[in-house]
């Protein structure tokens, strides 16, 4: 008898879809160890067959801020609320790069995934998920050169310090919620494609990277502020350097415009999911 | 013990067509969506009003299942026969839940595992050691399992040198034998097989083949879908037949592949032409049976139009096992010779082969046809394939691929060491037919 409930446990009833199916994060959790495993090959097969390796995750963003300090710190003389713009830059570049990083993997991922797609049923969103996840570790990398940077500069982080994990699942959401939806339309329009690269190239100058979010008028910063990513930057200069200019309401703006884009991504995510294989 | 485990009532699945081989651009669904309203004007002026469905019309639809309803209880193993395009794919992928049903409902008992191809997720520059786990956690095994099952999978596929090269440099029968290994030990009460056999050698698909029997021992319930006819009837005990989405016929496993390659046989054939000739119908049929059956009388027969004046007509039939390997070969012109055929008649060319000493499995026939007047052999791009079913020989085993293709009738001998007394002699030789 004991054997008879476990069995009804794991009875299933296939249907067609329906419209509106809710997001089951018990299945996803369910699933971890293939979020895991499919996490960790990313990781690991990233630098494969690389001369630099790991490196790579330091020289990117350390080139960018070298050169931004150069051209907008050194000759445009861009104001950095009275922060040295080195550290100003890289303190930025890091949230930025893993933003942009993990819009550009999880957008694509379902369709560079399509043979699993294909051929196995699990929950789609642990796909997205795992892409996002994975420039987690190129990201903690360079974190360990900004502190000794700011350091170097002779910055103490204080007590804010503790803030800095939320700043960066913020900035994983942020980018979960656009990658959710643009994998889910990648896979019937590979338009998205093509706009994924230079959508991410505006975004940057929509986000305070090179400047500092002081420059926009005052009465225009709750309208800057839904582009969370400006949320996520000011935080980051406010958690690391203790300086921000006009983070406390923009703030708000970005986690509201955060979380309505997240739920609407896993809603048409998880109504879209059960076309994938077919159309992919 | 006749429990069901799956349910499946009324299950329909619809694709509209062209979807599947073709993504869409966001531009053909601005423009048609555009065009839309303008599809309309021209219908108005044009006085149609009525013709709504033409921007639908399309992109038309195909039902790769249609209604199809049937239970399997637990511990059955079950085949699933029938031609290319008939809805077998498509049902294991709804039971597997890769896909959904348009319309009509499953219901499951237990954990589905389904192996649709083999090595799904393989990742080439990962070693095998690294593959092993993704490849289970993406069928769906804990790593506990993986872990407890490693020493196992990794003597099965007979890897264990290779095991920490990365897969690229496998040779393709390392990499089939390792994917089917990782597979072949998922310990899922349901099983669900698609033509994964199809790949390695015959030593390992016999191999894959008890280790997938061996699994249906345990209690376990397995779907197998396979176009080797030798496989299913090796493996299955009960199947059913899919014909254009539906279940034609179903019971038990060599009653359906009997059934269903006599259907084969006389299937409507698609005429092939090559620069000389047209081959209206091409048919490989028994004489005295109702399927083609290992030292059975059949008959090839293959008919032709002559697309010009035709000098010294000729023909070559080879017979080829799956794997393209020749078995035999026969060239009509050493039997028999035809008279000069003029442009746009008629005339039939083939054999009757007494005894035809193929065992069990798919054959394909290759087809030449020649003009000897000019030196033309022009070989048919088509290869046509025809099943032996399995039948009595060899005392009435299981003929697997140790047996090779090519049917004997071999009379046993022995010489005895003059140890043996006379009396165990005797007794051994009455054992012998």
């Amino acid at each position: 008898m004991a054997c008879q409930s476990t069995r009804s446990l794991s009875s299933l009833r296939i249907e067609p879809a329906t419209r509106w199916t809710s997001i089951d994060l018990r299945e996803l959790w369910e699933y971890r160890e293939l979020l895991y495993f499919l996490t960790w090959r990313d990781i690991k097969v990233r630098y494969k067959q690389t001369v630099l390796g790991a490196t790579w995750a330091i020289i990117q963003p350390v080139f960018m801020m070298v050169v931004f300090s150069l051209f907008f710190g050194k000759l445009a003389k861009v104001p950095s609320d009275g922060i040295p713009y080195p550290v100003f830059a890289f303190c930025a570049l890091l949230p930025w790069q893993l933003f942009a990083h993990a819009v550009g993997e999880s957008s694509n991922s379902l369709v560079g995934n399509q043979q699993l797609l294909t051929k196995v049923y699990f929950p789609r969103l642990v796909i997205p998920l795992s892409a996002v996840i994975s420039g987690l570790v190129d990201f903690l990398v360079a974190l360990f050169v900004l502190i000794g940077l700011i350091l170097w500069y002779g910055i103490v982080p204080g007590w804010k310090i503790v803030t800095l994990p939320g700043f960066i699942l913020f900035a994983m959401c942020a980018a979960l919620a656009v990658g959710l939806w643009l994998s889910a339309l990648s896979v019937k329009y590979r338009d998205v494609r093509y706009v994924i690269a230079f959508l991410v190239q505006f975004w940057l100058f929509a986000t305070p990277v090179a400047y500092a979010s002081s420059i926009v008028p005052e009465k225009w910063r709750a309208v800057y502020a839904l582009n969370p990513m400006a949320g996520v930057v000011e935080g980051f200069r406010w958690a690391l350097l203790g300086k921000s200019s006009a983070l406390g309401s923009m703030l708000w703006v970005s986690v509201i415009v955060v979380l309505v884009t997240l739920l609407g991504g896993l809603y048409y995510f998880r109504r879209m999911e059960h076309e994938f294989a077919d159309i992919v | 013990m006749s429990e069901v485990v799956i349910r499946a009532e009324h299950l329909s699945k619809r694709y509209v067509l062209g979807q599947r081989e073709q993504y869409r651009l966001l531009r053909d669904t601005i423009t048609e969506a555009a065009a839309r309203p303008f599809a309309h004007l021209r219908n108005f002026r044009s006085g149609k009003n009525g013709d709504r469905t033409v921007a639908r019309q399309d992109h038309e639809t195909i039902w790769a299942l249609n209604d199809v309803s049937f239970e399997i209880t637990r511990g059955e193993i079950v085949g699933i026969v029938g031609p290319n395009g008939a809805g077998k794919s498509t049902l294991l992928k709804i039971l597997s839940r890769i896909t959904k049903p348009t319309k009509g409902h499953v219901e499951i008992e237990g954990r589905v595992g389904s192996l649709l191809e083999v090595g799904t997720g393989f990742h080439a520059e990962l070693s095998g050691r690294e593959n092993i786990y993704l490849n289970a956690a993406i069928l769906g095994m804990r790593k506990l399992e993986v872990a407890r099952k490693f020493d196992e999978i990794v003597s099965f596929a007979e890897i264990e040198k290779f095991i920490d090269t990365p897969v690229k440099r496998y040779s393709s029968g390392m990499y089939v034998r390792l994917a089917f290994a990782v597979a072949a030990h998922l310990e899922t009460e349901i099983l669900v097989v698609d033509e994964v056999l199809a790949v390695g050698d015959a030593q390992f698909q016999k191999k894959c083949l008890s280790k997938l029997r061996q699994v249906g021992t345990d209690g376990r319930t397995i779907l197998f879908v396979s176009h080797n006819m030798a496989a299913v009837r090796g493996i299955c005990e009960t199947g059913f037949q899919l014909d254009r989405g539906g279940i034609v016929g179903s019971g038990e496993i060599n009653d359906v592949i009997d059934r269903y390659l006599a259907q084969v046989i006389t299937r409507s054939f698609v005429e092939v032409e090559t620069p000389s000739f047209v081959l209206n119908n091409v048919t490989i049929e028994p004489l005295n049976a109702d399927v083609i059956k290992t030292f059975e009388t059949i008959e090839i027969r293959v008919a032709l139009t002559a697309k010009r004046d035709i000098g010294d007509p000729g023909m070559y039939v080879g017979i080829l096992t799956t794997e393209n390997t020749r078995v035999a070969g026969l060239d009509f012109k050493d039997f028999s010779s035809v008279p000069p055929i003029k442009a746009g008649e008629r005339f039939e060319m083939g054999f009757v082969i007494d005894e035809l000493p193929l065992l069990g499995g798919t054959y394909q026939i290759e087809i030449h046809v020649k003009d000897m007047a000019r030196h033309k052999i022009e070989r048919v791009a088509n290869l046509f394939q025809f099943e032996v079913a399995e039948t009595s020989v060899y005392g009435g085993r299981k003929l697997d691929a140790w047996f090779g293709s090519v049917g004997l009738k071999p009379t046993p001998i022995q010489k005895l060491p003059a140890a043996v007394s006379d009396e165990t002699a005797e007794h051994r030789k009455a054992l012998v037919p």
